[in-house]
């Protein structure tokens, strides 16, 4: 009876951890002031980059490294566009996007078709090291033992990400300089803060942690490359809207990928609880499964209407977001 | 000057991921230009061309290695329009490019591309137009072309239903794209149950319709669904990717994959695969196209084979299968073959005997529905014209859908 709540929770955590990620990454971006929308193609290249690098080495700290290395250099592009030639960031967003996505089919395909073929995953130590970590104590508590501290490394490590990020936005010097940034650059730029130096590693940096994100549904999904489905599925579409829904604050990161999570996961898991509980739950079924998709978007749309009607300005939203800041300008 | 830089830069970008997108589509046109042999073959595929699995590239594969057996050279003789989505518009252009480039004869592969095939060959009345897993056609130049892969997918079943006697575990789980709305999937899901009931009676399929024909993720999920809640020892499938093969690996039960031979997703897991061989449709269509176009539908016409006309088969076994597999594979396969016997018939086979006597037994009983309904009377036969026409929409004894 218990074990499908267990599954329903470690699937919620296992499947949308990228989310985070992903949401995490961009928030650090937006915070800077620049509207990144390559979510999509920025973790479709960290993907592909930190996979291939990774079975290549069979390690798993090398995948994640080139991940962080290849979708920082995306960063860097977007940066290089934004920051210093003042390109539209919507439009440079969008074109990362398509880029990354292109990028992604065009290597698996070539390497499919190459003699060597697509490495292989099942049996690497990069698959071991991908696995769920047993912690002694906690992953042997009944129910949550399961759901929760039985996971693997790079769960924990978006975890951390997140609250790192909170306490880096909250209680650090540099933190603060880069919400300044965001709310009005011109102002942090009359107080000394280098504002371009400033965006520039932020940019990197949100973009090496959503190339992360991206490794991790390559290897969640058993690292296999299908020729007309890529592994990030759309994920980065709805980080960007999962942004909106945590206010711009990493903490609400988690509490959001939680609650798309739910949903997520309960488009597929609604026929498991219906079968368990028959009597209680047995509607489930009923329910198209695309209404489960549509209703996080749904109440990322409630949430933007409920934060606009508010009259306390409480949007976590950086004032100058989309805007390209130009020295001259002022 | 930096918004110029910035515009060009942009610019490029775009510009090559539109190529990796087009692949070497580009290349390949200027490569045909006036080629020796002056019968040109087009295609349509709904993803890229340079797939290395899939759907799109069953159909290619096929199309290559037909043109290889009919004489041709699918260098120069082959145009191919890829990544055309099923909207009427889009098919049109590509038709109107294809016809362009001189094509003789134009596949279409998705189901999507009917309409704007209808009409386009009435305004190309010299061009064959060949249109997969559809059911419109007109007297001179317009086809469809579909096969019998239940007839496959029976015989997976069977290796199914051997596995399952072996670990004593009836349920069988089917992660599929579509339910009863379409008879492309019911038919196989039907297939499937009463191929692994004539050797486990008490077999019982638990499908899981994802609603999608490919999303990586809801396959992996929904196999993980059959195996943890409904306790499904053996995860078959129809849909685009390997996860539920993949899944079935992980957790140590077994599967039957679909499209091609999925042993090397899943070493430990997979039994065999239905798949098609679209080369046998292909080089018949060629080549009574390049012998005398205004017979083609007399003598082709619309085209629905099977196991007899090596247009589905199953893949080779693996080691993960039942010893006596084989064998009763290649008993009910003769069956099919000699057009005595078919999968939706009021005859039911049952298999048994051990490895080296398989046997087969044939007895009258009536095909019922999963709510009891008399599909086929004891001994009446087999209805698979409501595989052909598309109207099977109902699941046989022994199969629920649990979502």
């Amino acid at each position: 009876m218990l074990e499908v709540f267990t599954l329903f929770l470690f699937n919620i955590i296992v499947y949308n951890i990228p989310l985070l990620y992903g949401t995490t990454g961009e928030i650090m971006i937006e915070k800077s002031g620049s509207l990144n929308l390559g979510v999509e193609g920025t973790m479709a290249i960290g993907a592909v980059a930190g996979y291939l690098a990774g079975a290549k080495c069979d390690s798993l700290f090398v995948a994640c490294l080139v991940s962080f290395i290849a979708s920082g250099l995306v960063g860097l592009l977007f940066s290089f566009l934004t920051v210093t030639l003042q390109a539209n960031q919507n439009v440079t967003g969008l074109t990362i996007t398509t880029f990354g996505v292109a990028f992604y089919y065009f290597i698996g395909n070539a390497l499919s078709n190459s003699a060597g073929g697509w490495p292989q995953l099942s049996g690497t130590k990069l698959d071991e090291h991908s696995q769920a970590i047993h912690i002694p104590g906690l992953s042997d508590i009944p129910f949550v033992g399961k759901a929760i501290f039985s996971h693997g490394i790079l769960v924990y490590l978006g975890i951390a990400i997140a609250i790192l990020m909170w306490l880096y936005f909250k209680k650090t010097v540099p933190g603060l300089k880069l919400r300044a940034i965001g709310e009005n650059p011109a102002a942090a730029d009359s107080l000394g803060v280098n504002v371009a130096m400033y965006k520039y590693i932020h940019i990197i940096i949100g973009s090496g942690i959503m190339g992360l994100g991206g490794l991790y549904m390559g290897l969640n999904m058993g690292g296999t490359f299908e020729g007309s489905n890529c592994w990030i599925n759309g994920y980065g579409w709805i980080s960007i809207a999962l942004v909106i829904f945590a206010n711009w604050s990493p903490a609400k990161a988690i509490l959001g990928t939680l609650i798309f999570g739910f949903f997520n996961t309960l488009r597929v898991q609604n026929a498991a609880l219906a079968y368990t509980f028959p009597e209680t739950l047995g509607w489930l079924t009923k329910i198209p499964s695309h209404f489960f998709s549509a209703l996080p978007f749904i109440i990322t749309l409630l949430v933007l209407i409920t934060s606009s009607l508010s009259k306390k300005k409480q949007s976590g939203e950086p004032e100058a977001i989309g805007r390209n800041y130009y020295r001259e300008d002022r | 000057m930096k918004k110029l830089i910035s515009l060009i830069v942009t610019a490029a970008l775009a510009v090559t991921s539109v190529f990796a997108l087009a692949g070497c589509g580009a290349a390949k046109e200027t490569e045909g230009e006036k080629a020796a042999s002056d019968f040109k073959v087009g295609a349509i595929y709904i993803n890229s061309q340079n797939d290395t699995s899939g759907y799109t590239y069953a159909h290619h594969h096929g199309i290559t290695e037909a043109m290889k057996q009919v004489g041709l050279d699918p260098a120069k003789d082959l145009y191919i329009v890829d990544n055309v989505p099923e909207d009427d518009e889009k098919v049109k252009q590509a038709i109107d490019q294809l016809a362009g480039n001189g094509c003789n004869i134009i596949f279409g592969i998705s189901f999507g591309y009917i309409n704007a095939m209808e009409e386009k060959a009435k305004e190309y009345p010299d061009i064959i137009f060949s249109h997969a897993t559809g059911y419109l056609s007109n007297d001179t130049n317009f086809n469809n072309y579909f096969g019998r892969i239940y007839q496959a997918r029976y015989l997976s079943g069977i290796a199914a239903g051997y596995k399952s006697l072996a670990t004593g575990n009836n349920n069988l789980g089917y992660v599929s794209a579509w339910g009863t709305e379409y008879a492309e999937t019911c038919s196989g899901i039907n297939a499937f149950a009463l191929g692994a009931m004539s050797v486990n009676p008490d077999a019982q399929v638990y499908v899981y319709e994802i609603s999608t024909w490919g999303d990586q993720e809801l396959e992996r999920q929904a196999a993980e669904t059959l195996i943890d809640t409904y306790g499904c020892g053996v995860i078959a499938q129809h849909c685009d990717s390997a996860q539920p093969q993949i899944v079935a690996n992980e957790k140590g039960v077994f599967g039957c994959g679909y499209n091609s031979d999925m042993t090397k997703e899943a070493p430990n897991a997979h039994l065999v695969a239905p798949v098609w061989n679209w080369d046998a449709y292909y080089a018949t269509a060629m080549k009574a196209a390049m012998e005398n176009p205004a017979t083609f539908m007399t003598t082709v016409g619309n085209y629905y084979e099977g196991l007899n006309a090596g247009l589905v088969d199953v893949s080779t076994l693996s080691a993960n299968c039942e010893p006596e597999t084989q064998e009763a594979i290649d008993l009910a396969k003769d069956l099919m073959k000699s057009g005595k016997w078919d999968v939706f018939s009021g005859v039911k086979l049952s298999f048994s005997g051990a490895a080296g006597a398989v046997a087969v037994a044939q007895s009258d009983a009536a095909l019922l529905a999963n709510d009891g309904t008399e599909i086929v009377a004891a001994g009446g036969a087999s209805v698979d014209d409501g595989v052909i026409q598309g109207s099977m929409n109902y699941y046989v004894e022994g199969v629920t859908q649990v979502n």
